[in-house]
């Protein structure tokens, strides 16, 4: 578990019931779970700074859609990962949000163990992600007099 | 919903537009034709009769006008005690008849009383008395003179050409008997045809030759011709003079009529005056002879009219009944497409509504499933473990997400349903779409222990598909690849090649493999050998009808435990590399 425990989640859905005990299991399995009722709700807790390492984003959603909200994480915190969880099996959806930077996506309603899956593979990537940067960045900082 | 009588009345109508569209140019073309050639045949045929009775008027008077001058020259010429003389009235019959072709048969001086004083011939006629012949009276009336044909004192017809001769103050007939039968071969040399018939009737209507058949009138029909005739042209009397009037005779001298035989025959009748109006030549011969050409000519034509006609009607039944049965086949095709169209339509009705249904009951669903993972979650607490009732709410809560995961299964069934497909057709480059769908299948393959190898042509020309069926096609093909690896994992190969005017995709995968048994018939809807529950057996049909759709093939090899391949090929994009 110590890796789980290293794992913040900020799970975005208009569905309160559904996010309120997605929470509460997820955080029972040791994840920090953060939640978003919408996809503003989303934007905002990262732009405050609030830790996340994966964005579990709700693809249907009043406002912003989970695909807008996807691009603008990508856009302004491209190092964290998003797994999108929808309720359409629409091809089209899950093809536009692959090409938008999505880790993957997963359809309503899903087992937690495939969520969980899919959320300890993107944290991997992440940290991948992270350690090559660190590593890039400490040859940048070696090469300077 | 197919009217048979309607097609039949319509390939009735058809064969009949056709028929007379065709046939009545034809038949009114013919008919026209038909009536001017039959006018101006006819037309051609009365001339020629006309030509050929006046032409033989012209010989018998001419012939008749030869006698009467021969006779006259002798009458002339040698003194009348010569003729009384009845051995050098021999001799002048003798000399006749060598120069006449023996036309006379015999000659006479008769007196003004009569009685015939010389006579030279076969017939024993010496001082023969003609006072009361009535040929005799009308010689004495007029100088030259030919009798009608008669028996006479020998009982044989004949006629006589006589002279009035003047000698010693009295008055003599100078007379000879011209050869009846050669007479009557010179009338009946006319004929033309087979049945061509030609005769002399005097003014009373008795036959002045001896026809070879059965006139084809006679008595009242034939005076009422010659009554026509006499009123048109009465006799003056005949004259050596008025038969050498050649050039006077005309064609309109000759009448024509159309007349009937005793055998219902149809009869043409020609008839010409001769010896100045006292006798008539006719001419007959029946129509069916005389316009023979004519009527093989129309026969003729009837025969390739009719022809014609019976192949005009074979072509228009034919043409009729093939165009009707494309009919018959577009209309049932429009009505299944009609049919099609509205069941299409309400499929999609029935597609929405699913799709709405579905989502709706997707989300309290998840909250559902949430809630229950939540309860087993707070049941795995070591104090509630203990409790009496933990087995029977343990129970309860696998039930309530095991129905809960049946749900899902009818949710995600219906949204995949309902799912719709763009089918609008864009030039589209294949290398993306075969990203796309690798990299939305790379988790899944992860999974699977699949190992993805994707060998894309650069610069691959684009194909003219809908981006939408194309990822419907390949994300089959690639979920098929790594259902069939999904055991051991393997290699999937996604490869893409040009070729000249096509693209190819190869989605080649490392499993078990199709049986050759398996391979005819892999693409038929609802085949499969997927487990029950597993697969429809439509995937790879909706695949084939896709690029069967885009113009393209779709084709598979594969051995058993040496994996399957499969090849879409689809046609370039026209006017671009």
């Amino acid at each position: 578990m110590s890796e789980a425990m290293t794992v913040s989640v900020l799970l975005v859905d208009d569905e309160a019931p559904f996010l309120e005990t997605l929470r509460k299991r997820l955080t029972r399995r040791g994840l920090a779970v953060e939640t978003a009722g919408d996809g503003a709700a989303a934007l905002a807790a990262l732009e405050r700074g609030v830790c996340v390492d994966v964005v579990v984003l709700d693809v249907k959603m009043p406002g912003l859609s989970g695909l807008d909200v996807l691009q603008k994480i990508k856009t302004l915190h491209p190092l964290v990962e998003v797994v999108l969880l929808t309720g359409h099996a629409t091809l089209e959806g899950a093809v536009d949000g692959m090409r938008l930077g999505a880790f993957d996506y997963l359809m309503k309603p899903c087992e937690m163990d495939d969520l969980l899956a899919k959320i300890f593979e993107a944290k991997g990537r992440k940290n991948e992600q992270e350690r090559k940067i660190g590593e890039a960045e400490a040859r940048c900082r070696g090469q300077e007099p | 919903m197919f009217d048979r009588h309607y097609y039949k009345s319509l390939t009735r109508s058809m064969i009949l537009t056709v028929f007379l569209v065709s046939l009545a140019p034809l038949a009114l073309i013919s008919v026209i034709t038909s009536y001017q050639f039959h006018t101006a045949y006819k037309d051609r045929v009365h001339a020629h009769l006309r030509e050929l009775v006046m032409k033989h008027k012209r010989n018998i008077d001419g012939f008749l006008a030869e006698k009467l001058t021969v006779i006259r020259v002798l009458a002339d010429l040698i003194p009348e005690d010569r003729f009384r003389n009845e051995i050098a009235l021999q001799g002048i019959l003798k000399s006749l008849r060598d120069r006449h072709h023996e036309a006379f048969v015999d000659m006479g001086l008769v007196n003004a009383a009569g009685l015939q004083v010389a006579y030279a011939g076969p017939f024993r006629l010496e001082r023969a008395d003609y006072a009361e012949a009535a040929w005799f009276r009308e010689a004495m009336r007029s100088e030259l003179y030919i009798s009608d044909v008669f028996l006479g004192l020998r009982g044989a017809p004949h006629f006589i050409v006589a002279v009035k001769v003047r000698a010693r103050g009295e008055e003599w007939i100078l007379r000879a008997t011209v050869d009846f039968v050669a007479f009557n071969e010179l009338v009946e040399s006319v004929s033309v045809g087979e049945t061509g018939l030609a005769y002399i009737v005097n003014a009373q209507g008795e036959f002045q030759t001896r026809p070879r058949r059965e006139p084809a009138v006679g008595g009242p029909e034939l005076k009422a011709i010659l009554a026509r005739r006499g009123q048109s042209g009465p006799a003056t009397g005949f004259s050596p003079e008025s038969a050498g009037g050649r050039g006077q005779a005309s064609q309109s001298m000759v009448d024509l009529d159309m007349v009937r035989d005793q055998a219902g025959r149809e009869c043409l009748l020609l008839n010409a005056p001769l010896k100045d109006g006292d006798w008539t030549l006719i001419y007959q011969q029946e129509v069916a002879d005389a316009y023979q050409s004519l009527f093989h000519a129309r026969n003729l034509s009837l025969f390739v009219i009719l022809a014609g006609g019976v192949g005009i009607l074979l072509m228009a039944f034919v043409v009729s009944n093939r165009m009707v049965s494309r009919i018959v086949d577009a209309d049932r095709e429009r009505d299944m497409m009609n049919e099609q169209v509205i069941e299409a339509g309400k499929l999609v009705s029935v597609g929405e509504l699913a799709a709405g249904i579905a989502h709706e009951i997707n989300n309290p669903l998840a909250i559902i499933m949430e809630e229950a993972g939540w309860v087993q979650d707070l049941l795995d607490d070591e104090y509630l473990k203990k409790s009496e009732s933990y087995g029977e709410m343990a129970r309860a809560l696998t039930q309530i997400r095991d129905q809960g995961d049946r749900c899902r299964g009818i949710t995600h069934k219906l949204l995949s349903f309902a799912r719709k497909i763009d089918p609008t057709v864009k030039p589209v480059q294949i290398n993306d779409i075969v990203r796309d769908m690798a990299a939305l299948s790379e988790q899944r393959a992860r999974f699977a222990n699949v190992h993805i190898i994707a060998d894309l042509e650069p610069d691959l020309p684009v194909v003219p598909a809908s981006p939408s069926e194309l990822q419907q096609v390949l994300v089959n093909l690639i979920n098929n690849a790594i259902d069939a690896m999904e055991q051991k994992g393997g290699e999937l190969k996604l490869r893409t090649r040009s070729e000249p005017g096509f693209v190819t995709v190869s989605i080649a995968d490392s499993g078990m493999g199709i049986p050759k048994a398996n391979l005819a018939r892999i693409f038929d809807p609802f085949y499969t050998t997927k487990p029950v529950g597993k697969g429809t057996g439509l995937g790879l049909s909706i695949c084939f009808g896709i690029v069967k759709k885009m113009g393209g093939t779709i084709s598979v090899e594969s051995a058993p435990d040496q994996g399957a391949t499969f090849h879409v090929r689809l046609p370039r994009a026209e006017g671009k590399a």
